[in-house]
């Protein structure tokens, strides 16, 4: 059963992550890009958590992590640059 | 004892955060936990704003409960509005007046916001006071302004004494 | 593992899974930009906080201990995604008001 709900959520993720893509071409506007980009990266969060567990090992888990703190930082960062022009003041 | 934990709440979560983060509670760990948890409020205390003293922290409890479970229901309403007739939303920027003056209660409050029911709070006026936000369905805006003052407001005010 | 267990981190999975698909259908679906900022920052933080939660049940099973590193990541999650939706909407109201006087960027 756990198998077949891992896979489940494989097709989810993966759907969900082409709707990501298509709204980050498509934008139209460089926000809605960094919105796109975020929920990107939350999915891709949510794909390693799976992986992790399909595979029995917590290894992947340190890959999760360090991608939410990166994603969040990438956020803020082109946010700042969308509000200022400047990243660095 | 002021003067060697600044913040004693912060440093109890960094103890806790290293813990579960190491997910082994050797000696050596702790022990790094500890020393961390010293350290890293002195380091970064410029940043910190005062935060409000705790003054009902048995109500923080019953407000964290209710968050939960209100960002539970969200996500349901917010789905079955994602799914159905798009056309039909009457989506909604609302000003939202505060009663709180303090500034880390006002964030907390924004953050319930964004996570809750069906809005996302995108601005925070400190001179009027004002929480600028955007209601995905909002057909009746004074009720959500009265709901969101009684139900998140009103508890933070009385935890935090503000 | 007990069958409860393996029930309902199975239905966490799927739940979880189900939720960040509602949330990029929003983000793909909906007219502009303030309204596709709704799905992301509740159903896809939800589904991923579901799913690491059922991640942190597998592992207490499966290993002597709790498996607690889980919970850090979904506390993390859930305080930065009020934060970056608040930047991100601040980002586009700012550019919505600049262009006008700046024509088309």
């Amino acid at each position: 059963m756990l198998m077949l709900a891992i896979e489940t959520g494989f097709v989810f993720i993966g759907l969900a992550m082409a709707l990501n893509l298509w709204r980050l071409l498509r934008g139209p506007d460089a926000t809605d890009r960094v919105l796109a980009l975020d929920t990107l990266n939350i999915n891709a969060i949510a794909l390693l958590v799976l992986f992790g567990i399909r595979a029995g090992s917590s290894a992947y888990f340190e890959a999760a992590l360090i991608l939410a703190a990166m994603s969040f930082v990438g956020t803020v960062v082109l946010c700042k640059y969308l509000l200022r022009g400047d990243i660095i003041e | 004892m002021r003067h060697l934990l600044p913040r004693p709440a912060l440093s109890a979560l960094i103890f806790l955060l290293w813990a579960a983060l190491t997910n082994a509670a050797t000696p050596g760990t702790l022990l790094l936990g500890a020393l961390l948890a010293l350290a890293l409020p002195f380091v970064t205390r410029p940043f910190w704003s005062d935060a409000p003293r705790l003054a009902r922290p048995a109500i923080l409890l019953t407000l964290a409960l209710r968050v939960s479970i209100d960002i539970v229901l969200a996500n349901l309403s917010v789905a079955r509005r994602v799914i159905g007739p798009v056309k039909r939303l009457q989506p909604a920027f609302i000003e939202v007046p505060l009663d709180l003056r303090d500034p880390f209660v006002a964030t907390v409050l924004s953050s319930i916001v964004s996570l809750t029911p069906g809005t996302v709070s995108i601005d925070v006026d400190q001179e009027r006071w004002v929480l600028l936000i955007h209601a995905l369905d909002a057909p009746d805006s004074d009720a959500l302004i009265e709901k969101i003052k009684q139900r998140y407001e009103a508890p933070l005010k009385e935890i935090f004494a503000c | 593992m007990s069958t409860l267990t393996e029930f309902s981190i199975s239905a966490l999975i799927v739940l979880g899974a189900a939720f960040a698909l509602l949330g990029s259908v929003g983000l793909a679906r909906l007219p502009d930009f303030f309204t596709r900022l709704h799905g992301p920052t509740k159903a896809t933080t939800l589904g991923v906080g579901a799913m690491v939660l059922a991640s942190a049940i597998y592992f207490t099973t499966l290993q002597a201990g709790v498996s607690l590193h889980e919970i850090a990541v979904m506390l993390f999650l859930f305080i930065t995604a009020p934060v970056s939706a608040h930047l991100m909407s601040k980002a586009a109201l700012h550019r919505r008001s600049a262009k006008p006087q700046q024509g088309q960027q």
